[in-house]
């Protein structure tokens, strides 16, 4: 049986599958006649949960760091909590309740009481309460909550979803992949594969009621697709497929250390987008030639308070330090409605990518944008700094945002903080009028990177969320690629580089069309890298901008598809 | 015995401040509560202070009674304006 999710983990993996399943807890209203036995009863289920939870602690420290283990001391003391255990046991005392009435009492109103808060990160905490609450009762109930390390052989997880005190005690050796029915690319699981380099594929639906466990099961976490109790040459089909993916792992592996050059000796940059300083470790294995794009706005997500001016700083330092030299391009926050950040207020918008986002929210909020901008600057001695500014359309926003840099460089030099001297200032190319203007800005920027998702929605007004109209969202859109050759044709009229962020940057298929345009640096998921650079190695540039002429011959995109897979598969 | 503090970490008493404020406070046998505006709660309770929903700058006070609520105050003061940095 076939089944259809969300990839969120690469790699092929043919196993059996352990399905978690948990029993619904069913609270029982009667009194209790045994004051004293049910008191006991309630605390032999505290400790069990308190120990559990030192184990899970235990487990999330080995594997991911005390920083991802902290969460588990404090489930770990709400547990304990005297209010919490203080209530429950004057309810069962008081009012003759069992210990699972009285807690799923006392549980219901301290998660009302987070729920009500105004801080977004405070009403979070009501989640905490209740993994930890229902922990407790499965405790009180006797229901056993499998144990995955202990599980012998290795499996592939099959759940409802994994909450993260699942997911901290899985031990990467024996867990060979996992399957959700719910949850998406960005969300915690997701998150924790990829980290720890598990297959996996979610928002499944129903892989928990399809699936049993010992149940074979096969599937490919690039493209979503598990088959459920595969047949024998099902299995040896994937088999061969994971095979032949390792293959082509070691063929690239073996091209780290190696330049980024065409075949007649033309290098570019093929660099890598992070979001945190936790990517370096990714970047570095990937052999990355520098930073092409930091996120920072998620360094200001899913957090109550903004981070401080240190703790950016840090942040910024870590990343040009870990790069030795090699250029890392920041860029400062691109944060709108559709992203709420809760001290932020911008609030609900009606068209957030056509609204208060970005440097339009930044010129106005001095107090957000300055303490970047100085955390930026007092991170500029540790490496080579590129500052990035997102979102710009014209040339005024470009000089307020030069202005501000300087003034926030001139009030540490005044304190005598130092900053290097020389720092490039670039323009993120993503709305269409940025695109036809980018002569003017090169004459006043030191470099462009032309941001290629919005580029596309904003240029063929389409909204790529928007599941109706998402075929019209085209990356061979005749118009954009007029668009994309101005840009770098405008940037070298001006002496300045020109790069590129966003999905078609790490687009095998548009490789050899920017390389013949000249583009000068692609930055992309650092796990493309590899790839680019071997097919790279298969391209001279005569033959790229032979190319090049060819699609620019051609009126229609589905033309101009055809070529560029003529053009890849020709080499493959 | 009690003081008045005023909180200086950025954060305010979310999770992780909330849980070193708890282990230090459990570490004597006094009673510990904390007052903010006219709300007091218990001061060994992770669930009570996060409840108070503190953001930075909030002043609370910390009050003790017992055989050593003199240590258990200073001991607690000294961790706010710490920053909670046990």
């Amino acid at each position: 049986m076939q089944l259809s999710g969300k990839s969120a983990s690469s790699g092929i993996v043919v196993g059996r599958a352990l399905v978690l399943k948990i029993d619904p807890i069913v609270i029982d209203p009667a009194p209790t006649t045994n004051v004293d036995a049910e008191i006991k009863r309630f605390r032999a289920a505290l400790a069990k949960s308190k120990a559990d939870l030192g184990h899970v602690r235990d487990a999330a420290m080995a594997a991911m760091g005390a920083d991802k283990a902290a969460i588990f001391e404090s489930h770990m003391m709400l547990v304990e909590d005297p209010e919490l255990t203080g209530e429950v046991e004057a309810l069962i005392r008081g009012k003759n309740q069992n210990a699972a009435q009285a807690l799923s009492e006392v549980a219901a109103k301290f998660v009302a009481v987070f729920e009500a808060m105004d801080n977004e990160y405070m009403r979070e905490r009501a989640a905490d309460v209740r993994d930890v609450t229902l922990r407790m009762q499965r405790n009180l109930a006797g229901i056993e909550v499998p144990d995955l390390s202990t599980v012998k052989d290795p499996f592939v997880l099959v759940a409802h979803d994994l909450s993260p005190s699942e997911t901290a005690v899985m031990d990467p050796k024996k867990v060979l992949g996992i399957l959700t029915n719910v949850g998406g690319k960005t969300g915690h699981t997701a998150i924790v594969a990829r980290t720890l380099e598990i297959p996996a594929v979610l928002g499944l639906k129903r892989a928990t009621e399809v699936l049993k466990s010992g149940d074979w099961v096969a599937f490919d976490g690039d493209t979503g697709e598990v088959v459920a109790s595969p047949d024998e040459t099902t299995r040896a089909q994937f088999l061969r497929d994971r095979e032949r993916q390792q293959k082509d792992n070691v063929e690239l592996r073996a091209l780290v250390g190696q330049p980024n050059a065409s075949a007649d000796g033309v290098v570019v940059g093929l660099m890598g987008n992070i979001g945190s300083p936790q990517d370096l470790g990714v970047l570095k294995k990937y052999d990355a030639a520098g930073v092409g794009l930091f996120r920072t706005e998620f360094l200001f997500m899913d957090r109550p308070t903004m981070p401080s001016e240190d703790e950016q700083y840090e942040a910024y330092k870590t990343v040009l330090e870990s790069l030795a030299g090699k250029p890392a391009t920041i860029r400062t926050i691109d944060i709108g409605g559709d992203k709420p950040v809760p001290f932020m207020k911008i609030g609900k918008e009606e068209n957030p990518f056509l609204g208060y986002r970005a440097v339009r929210y930044c010129l106005d909020h001095p107090e957000l944008f300055g303490v970047q901008l100085r955390a930026l600057l007092r991170a500029s001695v540790h490496g080579h700094l590129k500052i990035m500014f997102p979102m710009i359309s014209s040339l005024e926003e470009l000089q307020r945002c030069k202005a501000q840099l300087e003034a926030a460089r001139a009030e540490l030099k005044a304190k005598g903080v130092a900053v290097a001297e020389k720092i490039p200032v670039g323009v993120m190319i993503e709305i269409p009028s940025a695109a036809v203007i980018s002569d003017i800005l090169a004459q006043n920027c030191d470099f462009l990177s032309i941001g290629t998702n919005d580029l596309i929605q904003y240029t063929v007004a389409v909204d790529r969320l928007n599941e109706r109209v998402q075929d019209l969202y085209d990356p061979f859109h005749p118009g954009v690629l007029r668009l994309i050759r101005t840009v770098i044709e405008n940037g070298h009229k001006y002496g300045v580089k020109v790069s590129m962020c966003g999905e078609m940057g790490g687009s095998p298929l548009h490789l050899p069309l920017l390389f013949g345009l000249g583009l000068d640096e692609f930055s992309m998921a650092p796990t493309s890298i590899l790839r680019l650079r071997r097919q790279l190695k298969g391209w001279k540039l005569p033959e790229a901008k032979a190319l090049v002429e060819e699609v620019f011959s051609k009126s229609r995109s589905q033309d101009i598809e055809a070529a560029l897979e003529r053009a890849r598969t020709a080499r493959a | 015995m009690e003081k008045t503090v005023r909180i200086l970490n950025d954060e305010g008493f979310h999770a992780r401040p909330a849980g070193v404020f708890v282990k230090k406070a459990s570490e004597f046998t006094s009673t510990i509560e904390v007052k903010a505006g006219e709300v007091t709660k218990n001061g060994k309770s992770i669930m009570a202070l996060m409840s108070l929903g503190l953001a930075k700058d909030a002043e609370i006070t910390i009050k003790a009674q017992g055989p050593d609520e003199a240590a258990a105050v200073d001991a607690l003061v000294d961790l706010v304006n710490k920053k909670f940095q046990a």
